[in-house]
C-alpha cells in the first residue's frame, strides 16, 4: 500500500468531475499543435485580453495567465455558449496555465472567470478552416458513458466480493484454522488490490486496513491486513503469537472496515481522466510496493498482489480502449502488446491456475525482467489519459 | 600523529584565488612558505569566518566562532562520510582531531596535506595528489560528533559519558523509513562541500588516510547539484523532481534565524556547553522513486509539492518567494493541497521553526531493478533536533503526498562542534577541556 492516496485532484479516484477538464493540458509540445501559435490570455480582474480571437482551425494553445489577485478561470465554449469545449481551473493569482484544445472551424466563446462565479467575461472567438482534420475530437458520447458505467460496475463488484473473501478469511483467522486463513490470505487481498486506488483515495479507511509495519507512525495502532499477515507468518523468534480475543478484535476491524469501504463505493462515479490515471497508479502500485517485496514481507504472497494490480489496470485500459482506439491507436495497440508481455513473465511464477510461487523465490535477476516489463508497460499507460482527453 | 608546525596555521583564511597547491608545493621547496606566511600577519580568526562569504569564492575561513560549511553558501559538490573510532584510547582520538584540523586548515587554503614539507623518495607522498594542480576551490569541511562517540552500549566512551547533549541521540523511527544500517550513524561524520568535486573527494581521502589507525570509514555519500540555497545571492536550485527545492529556506543573511534556529547558545543543555556555538546536523539520504515520478502527470506532480513547476510559486499564486496562502481556495479545496510538500513543511505550520538546509542531489547510478539509485541527501543544521527537525519530520513522514514517492534509506545525527579559535585549538577542543 502508499502511505497516502494519490493525492492530486485528479489521480484519486474519487473526487467528482468538476477537478478535471477533458482538454486541459500542460504540455503544448506534445500534442503538435498544427494550428496556430500560442494565444495569450490575460485574466485580470474585470478583462479577459486574448492576443487574437481568431486561429486556424486544428490544436489551439491558449496561455492564461492571471494578472488579477483572485483565483480565476478560462472556459472555451462551442457557439452556444453552453457546451464547454475546453477549461482550466485553480489558476491561482500570478501563475500561469497552458489549455490545449483540438478545434474544427467556427465560433466559439472563450470566457474568463475571475473569482470562479459568475458568467465570466466573454468575447467571441473566431476558428477558421486550416484543411486539418479535427474530426478525431469525435469519440462517441456513448463511448464515455459506457466506459465510466462499466467502470464504476467492476469496482463495485469486486468491493462486494472482497467483503465475502474477507468474512472467509477473518473466520478462518479467528477460529485458529491458520492453514486455511494463509490459504485464504492472498485469495481475498486479490479484490482489494484490483480496486487499490479506488480503496486507497479514503484516507481514514487505507491506514486502518492496508498499513505496512514499517510505515507506521509513533503512537499509531497496527490493525488491518498485514497485522493479521504477520500473526499467520510470525518471524523466527522476538514474537509474541496474538491471542485469541486479540484475533477476533483484529479480524473484525478489518471486516468492518471492509463493509465501510463497500458501502461508500456504491456511490461512486467515475470520469474517463480518472480511470485512466487509476489504471497508470495500479501499475505504479506494483513498481513501488511488489516488484520489491515490501508489500507481504511475512508471506510472501506478493505475486498475487502483482497480478490483482495488473488484473485492475487492464480492466480500466480495456474500458477505455474504444476512445483510445480512435485517439491514437499506435498507443493503444503499444499498451495492449506491453500488458501481453507483462502476463507472459508473471506466468512463469504460477502454480496451477490461482496460485503464484512464494516471491522470496523469485530471484534478483527475475525481479529485474518483471521490474523491465513493468515499466515497458507503465511508460505507455502513463499517456493514455492525456490521449484521450485531448 | 604529531601536532604540525604552527606555519601553516598563519595563512590567510582567504588564500588568494588562483593560488594553486602545485605552486605553493614549488614554493615550499624553495623555502619561501614561511616567508609568504609571515607576511600575513598571525592567525585570522573571527570577522572574517563571521561573514559567510560570497557564493562562488575560492576560499572560505576555516576557523572562527562557528564552522565553516554551515552558513556558508552552499557549494555545488559534497562528500560526506561518517566514521567509526577504532581505538578506544582518549588520547588517540584527540591526536587525530588535531591532525584533521591541521589538514583541514591545508586544504581549505589550497595547500596539500603535510604543506609540501619534502618527504623521503621511498616513502608514499603525505597528499594523495589528486587536487594538486587546484586551487582550494571553496573547499569547507566541517566535522560532527555522533551519540556513539559518547557512549557506546551503555557504556561511556573516552571518558565523555557526562558530556553527552541530552539531544544527541539516534534519530527515531519514522514512518515509512527503511534505513540501511550500512549507511547510517557513525561516531565522527566529516561534510565536505567544495565547488569541484575532486577537490571534495581528495579532501575526504586524505582524512580518512589520516585516521586509519583511530578511525575507519563506516559510510559515505557523494552529492552533486545543491538542492537548497543558503544566502540570499544564490538562485533555487532544483531537485531531482525538477522541482526548485529550498525556496524558504533560512538564508545567512537573516542573521536573527540563524541565531535562533542554528546555532546552540549559551545554557542551552548545561551538560553541553562545549556545544555552544555549534549545531547539530541532521543527515538522511533520501531515494526518490524516479521512474514512477516521471509517469506522473504534472498536475499531480505540481499538486504534490504545493508550488508550479516552472517558476517555483506556490499554487495560491504569486512568484517564486511569494508566502503560500493557505486559506485560498479552489474548485476542490485549498489551491495549496492539505498533503502538499510546502504546506506541511512551512514554518507557519510547523511552530514558526525555520530549518537551513543543505541537501544535495545525488545518484549512485543503478539497483538492483536496473532503476536509478537516486535521491537526496538532506543535510540540515539545527539549533535542537528535538524541536526543529523530530517533529516536522514526523509529521512529514505520515502525511506529505511527495512520501508516495520518497524512501528514507540512511539516517545520521551528529552535533557538531563550534569553530576553532585558537591558533593552537583543533576541532572539538572544548568538548576535551
Amino acid at each position: 500500500m502508499k502511505l497516502v492516496p494519490a493525492a492530486a485532484a485528479c489521480a484519486a479516484l474519487l473526487i467528482g468531475t468538476t477537478g478535471c477538464s477533458l482538454t486541459e493540458s500542460n504540455d503544448p509540445e506534445a500534442s503538435g499543435s498544427q494550428g496556430s501559435g500560442t494565444i495569450t490570455v490575460d485574466s485580470s480582474a474585470d478583462a479577459c485580453d486574448l492576443t487574437t480571437t481568431e486561429a486556424p482551425s486544428g490544436n489551439l494553445v491558449f496561455d492564461v495567465k492571471n494578472s488579477g489577485d483572485q483565483v480565476t478561470e478560462f472556459y472555451f465554449y462551442a457557439e452556444d455558449g453552453l457546451r464547454i469545449v475546453g477549461e482550466i481551473e485553480n489558476v491561482g493569482p500570478g501563475l500561469s496555465r497552458d489549455l490545449v484544445v483540438r478545434a474544427a472551424p467556427g465560433t466559439y466563446v472563450a470566457s474568463c472567470r475571475p473569482g470562479m462565479s459568475g458568467k465570466g467575461i466573454r468575447s467571441d472567438f473566431t476558428v477558421t478552416d486550416s484543411g486539418e482534420d479535427t474530426k478525431i475530437t469525435g469519440v462517441e458520447q456513448a463511448d464515455i458513458d459506457a466506459a465510466t458505467t462499466q467502470y464504476a460496475a467492476y469496482v463495485k463488484d469486486q468491493s462486494s466480493q472482497l467483503v465475502d473473501e474477507t468474512t472467509a478469511f477473518v473466520t478462518a483467522y479467528a477460529a485458529g484454522q491458520d492453514e486455511r486463513a494463509r490459504e485464504l490470505y492472498p485469495e481475498a487481498r486479490t479484490y482489494w488490490e484490483r480496486i487499490e486506488t479506488v480503496a486507497e483515495s479514503f484516507g481514514d479507511l487505507d491506514p486502518k486496513m492496508d498499513l505496512r509495519e514499517a510505515d507506521l507512525s509513533p503512537g499509531q495502532e497496527w490493525t488491518g491486513w498485514h497485522r493479521i499477515e504477520k500473526d499467520l507468518w510470525p518471524p523466527a523468534s522476538g514474537y509474541t503469537a496474538l491471542s485469541t480475543a486479540d484475533r477476533e478484535k483484529y479480524g473484525q476491524d478489518l471486516l468492518e472496515n471492509t463493509k465501510t469501504l463497500d458501502s461508500r463505493v456504491q456511490d461512486l462515479d467515475y470520469t474517463v481522466d480518472q480511470i485512466g490515471n487509476g489504471s497508470k497508479g495500479l501499475l505504479d502500485e506494483v513498481a513501488s510496493g511488489k516488484i520489491t517485496g515490501e508489500e507481504d514481507i511475512w508471506s510472501h504472497t506478493d505475486l498475487y498482489d502483482f497480478q490483482a494490480n495488473v488484473d485492475g489496470a487492464r480492466v480500466a485500459y480495456e474500458g477505455l480502449k474504444p476512445l483510445l482506439d480512435v485517439k491514437d491507436p499506435a498507443l493503444s495497440q503499444k499498451i495492449q502488446s506491453a500488458f501481453r508481455d507483462l502476463q507472459t513473465s508473471l506466468d512463469q511464477y504460477r502454480q496451477g491456475k490461482d496460485d503464484f510461487v512464494s516471491y522470496d523465490t523469485v530471484t534478483e535477476a527475475q525481479r529485474k525482467e518483471l521490474s523491465d516489463r513493468v515499466n515497458a508497460l507503465a511508460e505507455p499507460l502513463s499517456k493514455l489519459t492525456g490521449a484521450i482527453t485531448l | 600523529m604529531t601536532e604540525p608546525a604552527s606555519a601553516p596555521d598563519a595563512a590567510s583564511p582567504t588564500a588568494p584565488s588562483g593560488v594553486s597547491r602545485r605552486r605553493l608545493l614549488g614554493a615550499a621547496g624553495a623555502g619561501a612558505l614561511a616567508v609568504g606566511a609571515a607576511g600575513v600577519g598571525g592567525y585570522a580568526v573571527g570577522h572574517a569566518a563571521e561573514d559567510p562569504g560570497e557564493p562562488g569564492q575560492s576560499s572560505y575561513a576555516f576557523g572562527g566562532r562557528h564552522q565553516a560549511g554551515i552558513v556558508t553558501p552552499a557549494q555545488d559538490r559534497l562528500h560526506f562520510a561518517a566514521f567509526d573510532v577504532t581505538s578506544e584510547s582518549r588520547d588517540d582520538l584527540i591526536l587525530l582531531l588535531r591532525a584533521w584540523t591541521a589538514a583541514a586548515r591545508a586544504m581549505t587554503s589550497g595547500r596539500p596535506v603535510g604543506e609540501g614539507v619534502p618527504t623521503s623518495y621511498d616513502a608514499p607522498p603525505d597528499d594523495t595528489g589528486e587536487a594538486l594542480d587546484l586551487d582550494a576551490s571553496g573547499l569547507t569541511l566541517t566535522f560532527g560528533f555522533g551519540p556513539t562517540l559518547f557512549e557506546r552500549d551503555g557504556k561511556p566512551r573516552f571518558g565523555l559519558g557526562g558530556k553527552q547533549p541530552a539531544a544527541l541521540r539516534e534519530l527515531p523511527h519514522f514512518p515509512a523509513d527503511k534505513l540501511d544500517p550500512a549507511r547510517s550513524n557513525g561516531d565522527l561524520c566529516v561534510q565536505a562541500c567544495a565547488h569541484d568535486p575532486q577537490v571534495a573527494v581528495h579532501a575526504i581521502r586524505n582524512l580518512s588516510r589520516i585516521a586509519f589507525g583511530t578511525a575507519a570509514m563506516r559510510w559515505a555519500q557523494l552529492g552533486f547539484g545543491r538542492t537548497s540555497s543558503t544566502s540570499t545571492a544564490q538562485a533555487t536550485p532544483r531537485n531531482l523532481f525538477g522541482f526548485k527545492d529550498g525556496t524558504a529556506n533560512l538564508k545567512s543573511q537573516d542573521r536573527e534565524g540563524v541565531e535562533e534556529f542554528v546555532w546552540v547558545g549559551e545554557g542551552d543543555d548545561p551538560r553541553a556547553d562545549w556545544l555552544a556555538g555549534g549545531t547539530y546536523l541532521v543527515a538522511r539520504r533520501i531515494n526518490m522513486q524516479i521512474e514512477t515520478w516521471d509517469r506522473s502527470s504534472l498536475r499531480e506532480q505540481e499538486a504534490l509539492v504545493g508550488r508550479d513547476r516552472e517558476e517555483g510559486a506556490p499554487l495560491s499564486g504569486g512568484t517564486e518567494f511569494t508566502e503560500p496562502d493557505f486559506d485560498l481556495q479552489g474548485r476542490e479545496g485549498p489551491l495549496v493541497g492539505l498533503n502538499s510538500h510546502v504546506r506541511l513543511a512551512h514554518p507557519s505550520q510547523n511552530k514558526g521553526v525555520k530549518m537551513l538546509r543543505r541537501g544535495y542531489n545525488f545518484t549512485d547510478g543503478s539497483n538492483a531493478l536496473g532503476r536509478l539509485d537516486a535521491g537526496l541527501f538532506f543535510v540540515a543544521f539545527v539549533r535542537d533536533p528535538d524541536v526543529h527537525y523530530i517533529p516536522m519530520q514526523t509529521r512529514l513522514s505520515a502525511q506529505d503526498g511527495l512520501m508516495e514517492y520518497l524512501q528514507h534509506t540512511g539516517s545520521g545525527l551528529w552535533a557538531v562542534p563550534p569553530g576553532v579559535r585558537r591558533r593552537t585549538g583543533f576541532v572539538g577542543d572544548t568538548l576535551f577541556a
